[in-house]
């Protein structure tokens, strides 16, 4: 870890005040992904912008008949919510999906959005990333890529993005509402926050170096059956293989593409009166393998057909 | 010499356990200050003065040297006190050819430019405090010529060699005998690389007083320790004072020891204050040691009605390039079952890779996951339980050398385990039995580990308040060694347990061999026996010659001792008493215990018998295990809680190497790709439903004067197996390539046609 200065902000606009005016600072929440990559020298900021206790932690009704959901509020807090519960059981179900308790207890909604791939070769500071040190190549693409992307991935990276919680906010088609260092706030579709790798691959979100995540906002529950699956290697507390959110009539999939991956395909194809494997399908039509990675195309052609089926039982729904 | 017959005829307390202390299922004597965070491991021991801190820097490549070093960047860095690489580490004592696994030799730090193997320890960096060391450690700068290297273990076994020393064995002709047999099984397995993960890494806090240096640091084995690391510094052994008073794990891991213990004695040294290092659990990964990789043929040949008539299990697997770790996963095959004709070896290749040891009961917990899996094959084309064909198969002596067993209760353990259990609810069939979207499937396997007894001393002291202190160089990683220790002494000398202390972890006290191959217990257990049974006759003589002592005059063969008191028939006294007026400073008896002459006589080994239950999902490949039960037979249990937990320790650990525990090696770099906790997976919480094990009331009276033996390595063995049968008796699918991951099993099952 390298030397690096603290201040602990006391207000929204202070704290992206700051960020707009210090080179190199970084948004410090519940710490449970940043300290560790720093630890590791993977991230190395001169200065950390504690946001952990703004006062952005409420889980509010809209008027729409909708959720907002601060970006402090902490990933326990939201997976319990009776309200998030009886109408998002898709969210609770992959925030309980994701992590441990002690860690959902600490992370943030604004921080599990942020958080960085768990590809091994991001993490081990011997190997080339682009992700970590642009230009330097990706170990991956040619290494032992279990579990990389198989959507949307590029030449300079095949990282996956490791929430849970993404995957169901997409699914639900929720807003992010952001405040910009010149303290002006906007909204836009979650799915619209994470970019593909590309070229760019240590660019990670269409956020503005400084931008502060505020709050999530869900809309009012779709129709229809919710259900979170997620594949995984053990039982508890490890990233997934792949994982699928259904909301009604929208499917998004998850450890499976740089972002969470809404799959559209899938929900047309469904729509239009496909069997959830040939939705599936179509969906994995545009899905390619690199390497060994390739089980999760057939798993994932499976697991969605068992989640559909599970989404149709009676008493799923909001 | 002693003879196996001594212990069997001669009463000790332990035996006769007259207050029940032995087998008491006691809670750990260190238990409150582990759980209080207040016992100190060996990086938080406060040094009699301010430490400095070491950070080690790790060889990016897997063979090749070191070209440049330019450390000046790092020297210039806030609070830096030194930077060593080969080029200015301190002159050590020379590396051996080759080392062995007991006896002491160097183990010098940073001496070369050459690098062995990805992850070694290439340079240190000791400043004021650790974020100072750990900022400077990212500005050293050293360049590498990277060298050829041969890294993975199947594309190169036609480089494999004898081990040194070894050669097949071979009883009757297994081929012919196999060509011949009606019913064959005929497979390999394999198992990978994998890594002990203990809790806490290793670490150590070294400061010097003059030419004397006191060193604490996390290792299993005291002595083999402090003289190693004496010759490796150079010095006379009795200059070196070596602590590991508590080990947060060790596995076999910990068996050896590593840089932090050597850098950390120098740096102190150089710098004349303490300096304490630890290893990052990256660190842990590469540059310590692992399980090697095995592949395991097994062949299998038997009548129709189950008689096995040829068994083979050749092992191929890999050390290091420097190395002579055998991982000997055939050998347990040698003493399982009956079978006219065997063939039994192993072929060794040597890798451009970290170094590969023991780890948790090294040979059978590889071999038993193939083996134990080719039963269940034969047991199924024989259309015959599983636990019957163990059962057909026993033989009466040892398989392979005709030797008597000391006692073998293979049969009874899977017998009650099967009643327990509730095997009769198993259908033969596969893919039978659904539980919502999970297929269920049960499983079985039998366990052995070997026994051993090795050399060891204690003393005993008693002090005028009648509080016994065992003093042994013994280590406990984990296992229980303060606790057992305790026990033994309290029905030894008729006290109270809360009337003893236990000193350990110490190489000033009288030397035990450590932790490792559970050995432990009856090592350690029967040279603290021996010392408690000095004290005893030194008591009695005392007490018999004291005027002063109602006890005088009497036969000190027939005091007895219990409850803090000391009589003959209606005459007697407090202990506390009698030591109070004769020895105020305390009274003091040595004790020891060596192998017997003729233990090699009998074939002795450990057993149990393994039941699990999973659930599979059918569409994704995922396996969760639900019940697991283990019936063990162990010799006499020294405490049924510390017992249970290395048993069900062992067992869970089974799991891990049955579905989720393995390094994989990256060729291009020759390093290990998961190296930390969130990429190796071991079994969590959530991982293991329930899990049981039960201990056989049992006695091996050859085993050793208290006719115990050790468990834990035995709960691990065959655990992984029964998994991997479970697995196939719930989707009819195998998967013989360790860990059975979601994407193997997965490509099984659609390779099914499911």
């Amino acid at each position: 870890m390298r030397p690096f200065t603290y201040e602990r902000a006391t207000d929204a606009a202070a704290a992206v005040k700051s960020a707009a005016e210090t080179p190199n600072a970084k948004f410090l929440a519940g710490g449970t992904n940043l300290l560790d990559l720093m630890k590791l020298e993977i991230e190395h900021p001169n200065h950390l912008i504690d946001v952990g206790r703004l006062p952005l932690a409420k889980i509010e009704d809209t008027a729409e008949g909708g959720l907002r959901i601060g970006a402090m509020a902490s990933n326990s807090h939201v997976a319990a919510d009776p309200r998030v519960r009886a109408r998002y059981p898709v969210l609770t179900q992959a925030i309980v999906a994701g992590g441990s308790p002690q860690l959902r207890n600490k992370a943030s909604v604004g921080g599990n959005l942020l958080q960085r791939t768990r590809c091994a070769y991001f993490y081990d500071t011997s190997k080339p990333c682009n992700k970590r040190a642009p230009g330097s190549g990706c170990g991956a693409l040619e290494g032992l890529n279990r579990n990389s992307a198989i959507f949307g991935a590029s030449h300079a990276c095949i990282a996956t993005h490791p929430s849970d919680m993404a995957v169901a906010l997409v699914a639900l088609d929720a807003e992010v509402e952001v405040l910009s260092p010149a303290g002006q706030a906007r909204s836009f579709p979650l799915m619209e926050l994470h970019r593909l790798p590309g070229e760019t691959p240590d660019v990670e979100t269409h956020l503005i170096p400084g931008e502060l995540i505020t709050a999530v906002v869900l809309p009012p529950p779709p129709k229809g059956g919710q259900v979170y699956r997620k594949v995984r290697d053990r039982a508890s507390y490890s990233a997934g293989l792949a994982s699928v959110a259904i909301a009604g009539g929208r499917m998004a999939l998850g450890a499976v593409a740089h972002k969470p991956w809404r799959a559209a395909e899938a929900e047309a194809a469904l729509a239009s009166g496909a069997s959830p494997a040939e939705a599936i399908g179509a969906e994995l039509a545009a899905a390619s393998a690199n390497g060994r990675n390739g089980f999760k195309i057939n798993l994932i052609s499976r697991l969605v057909p068992a989640a559909v089926a599970e989404a149709r039982e009676p008493g799923r729904g909001a | 010499m002693t003879s196996v017959i001594d212990w069997e005829t001669t009463p000790n307390p332990v035996k006769e356990n007259r207050a029940g202390i032995i087998g008491k299922a006691v809670d750990r004597y260190e238990g409150p200050l582990k759980v209080t965070g207040t016992a100190p491991y060996a990086y938080e021991v406060e040094p009699p003065s301010p430490p400095a801190y070491g950070v080690m820097l790790s060889a990016p490549i897997a063979k090749g040297r070191i070209t440049g070093v330019d450390t000046a960047a790092a020297e210039a860095s806030p609070g830096v006190l030194l930077v060593w690489t080969y080029r200015n580490a301190p002159a050590q004592g020379p590396r051996p050819a080759r080392y062995d696994f007991f006896t002491p030799s160097p183990r010098p730090a940073l001496e070369s430019d050459q690098v062995y193997f990805f992850g070694q320890q290439v340079a240190v960096v000791v400043a004021d405090t650790l974020e100072n060391a750990t900022a400077a450690a990212a500005l050293v700068n050293l360049t590498f010529e990277d060298g050829a290297k041969a890294v993975i273990f199947h594309d190169h076994y036609d480089e494999a060699v004898d081990p040194p020393g070894e050669k097949d064995v071979e009883i009757g002709d297994f081929e012919q005998a196999f060509a011949a047999a009606p019913v064959k099984v005929d497979d390999v397995w394999r198992t990978p690389l994998q890594n002990h993960c203990q809790m806490e890494p290793c670490a150590t806090t070294a400061w010097w007083e003059g030419d004397h240096l006191t060193v604490h640091t996390s290792v299993q084995m005291v002595r083999f320790a402090q003289n190693s690391l004496a010759e490796t510094l150079m010095l006379p052994h009795k200059n070196v004072r070596l602590l590991t008073r508590y080990v947060g794990g060790g596995f076999g891991g910990k068996g050896s020891f590593y840089e932090d213990l050597v850098l950390a004695s120098l740096a102190a040294r150089e710098l004349g204050r303490p300096v304490k290092v630890a290893l990052s659990r990256q660190q842990m990964m590469h540059g310590t040691v692992h399980r090697p990789a095995t592949e395991q043929h097994v062949r299998l040949g038997a009548t129709p009605d189950g008689v096995l008539t040829a068994m083979s299990l050749m092992t191929i697997t890999h050390c290091d390039r420097r190395g002579n770790f055998t991982e000997h996963a055939s050998n347990f095959a040698r003493n399982l079952y009956a079978a006219p004709n065997r063939l039994t070896g192993h072929r060794l290749v040597r890798l451009d890779l970290p170094v590969a040891s023991a780890m948790r009961a090294p040979g059978e917990a590889s071999g038993t996951l193939s083996l134990e899996v080719a039963m269940d094959e034969l047991a199924e084309k024989l259309g015959m339980d599983p636990v019957e064909l163990r059962i057909k198969n026993e033989p009466p002596t040892d398989p392979e050398t005709g030797k008597p067993f000391s006692i073998r209760q293979l049969v009874r353990c899977m017998k009650e385990g099967a009643q327990l259990f509730g095997w009769d609810r198993r259908l033969p069939t596969p893919g039978q039995v659904r539980d919502g979207r999970w297929l269920v499937g049960l499983g079985m396997a039998a366990a052995i580990r070997g026994n051993f007894l090795l050399p060891a001393k204690a003393s005993f002291t008693v002090d005028a308040d009648g509080v016994i202190t065992v003093k042994q160089g013994m280590t406990d990683i984990g296992t229980g060694t303060y606790t057992v220790l305790a026990q033994i002494a309290a029905e030894t000398l008729g006290v109270p347990l809360g009337d003893v202390r236990v000193e350990i972890g110490d190489s000033e006290l009288p030397p035990a061999p450590g932790s490792g191959g559970q050995f432990g217990a009856a090592t350690a257990g029967s040279a603290a026996l021996d010392a408690g049974m000095n004290l005893r006759k030194a008591i009695a003589e005392l007490a018999v010659g004291d005027a002063a002592s109602p006890l005088s005059g009497g036969d000190p063969a027939q005091v007895t001792f219990q409850d803090g008191v000391i009589a003959i028939a209606n005459r007697s006294e407090r202990l506390s008493d009698l030591i109070r007026r004769n020895r105020p400073d305390g009274l003091t008896a040595d004790g020891e215990v060596r192998p017997a002459a003729d233990a090699g006589q009998w074939s002795s080994h450990t057993y149990g018998a393994h039941y699990v239950e999973v659930a599979v999902d059918p569409v994704t490949g995922e396996v969760r295990t639900r019940r697991m039960l283990g019936v063990f037979a162990a010799g006499r249990i020294l405490n049924y809680k510390t017992a249970r937990s290395q048993l069900t320790g062992g067992m869970i650990w089974g799991v891990g190497s049955a579905l989720t525990e393995g390094n994989v090696v990256d060729a291009r770099y020759g390093s290990l790709i998961n190296q930390d906790l969130a990429g190796y997976l071991v079994p969590v919480q959530a991982d293991i439903g329930e899990v049981e094990a039960i201990m056989l009331d049992e006695v091996d009276d050859k085993a050793n004067p208290m006719g115990i033996k050790g468990v834990g390595e035995l709960g691990i063995s065959g655990a992984g197996a029964a998994v991997a049968n479970a697995i196939y008796n719930a989707v009819g699918v195998r998967v013989r390539d360790y860990p059975i991951t979601p994407d193997k099993l997965l490509a099984a099952l659609m390779a099914a046609g499911r």
